[in-house]
């Protein structure tokens, strides 16, 4: 229990650094690959809270087609 | 636009796996979690994979619009009729209780679980499932063919 205790205030942070980085990044890919890393973080702290249910959907939803869709958007985009 | 041969060698390892494992959490999804939303997510970043792999428009050549509108229509007009057929007792009684098929009584205390439980649930979350993978399927292919165009007619 103790190490799941350290967990819980390692991923928050973690969770808002991520946050942090995707509006400080200027690369749109590079923003992008950090809202999966967001969206991962947050699955993985929903699985902690003992919601393994809302973490499949967060995992799936959140980090993969999200992810694809804004990539896809962004390859339609020129750099300047 | 296809993408290297390492990337297409392994997206054709990890997609039959990523869709084994997406009809799992739909079958299984009244005894474990996920369910019909969970699973067609999962087989939708599948065919996110195969998207990104082997660019849209080779994927649009098997992979329809118009299918997809097909697939998700009928999965809701499956919820919906399910949802009708128990309207002998009342909208949305689960009359497959004690029949042969997904009727089964489910055991008291902790056990495996029997996957023959919970009636028209099982079923309900095939139809979800369904709808949620054309759904998501189709917003991925539109994108991905939308995008793709323009980059031609630059």
């Amino acid at each position: 229990m103790i190490e799941s205790g350290i967990l819980h205030i390692i991923i928050p942070v973690l969770l808002v650094v991520c946050a942090l980085l995707v509006a400080i990044f200027k690369d749109l890919i590079a923003a992008a690959i950090t809202l999966a890393v967001f969206s991962l973080l947050l699955a993985l702290e929903f699985y902690l809270l003992q919601a393994p249910d809302v973490a499949i959907a967060e995992a799936g939803v959140g980090a993969a087609i999200t992810v694809a869709i804004y990539i896809l958007a962004i390859r339609a985009t020129k750099r300047t | 636009m296809m993408m290297s041969k390492i990337v297409r060698t392994m997206t054709h390892l990890l997609v039959p796996l990523t869709f084994i494992y997406s009809v799992y959490l739909i079958m299984h999804g009244h005894l474990t979690p996920g369910g019909g939303f969970q699973g067609g997510g999962v087989f939708a970043s599948a065919v996110a994979l195969l998207i990104v792999a082997f660019g849209s428009q080779n994927i649009h050549k098997s992979l329809k619009e118009h299918h997809l509108s097909i697939l998700e229509s009928s999965g809701a007009l499956i919820f919906i009729g399910l949802a009708f057929g128990g309207l002998a007792a009342v909208f949305f009684y689960n009359f497959l209780t004690g029949s042969s098929i997904f009727g089964r009584i489910p055991p008291t205390g902790s056990n495996p679980g029997d996957i023959w439980t919970g009636g028209v649930i099982p079923l309900m979350n095939f139809a979800v499932g369904l709808k949620v993978i054309a759904g998501l399927s189709a917003i991925l292919l539109t994108m991905a063919l939308a995008t793709s165009l323009k980059e031609v007619e630059e």
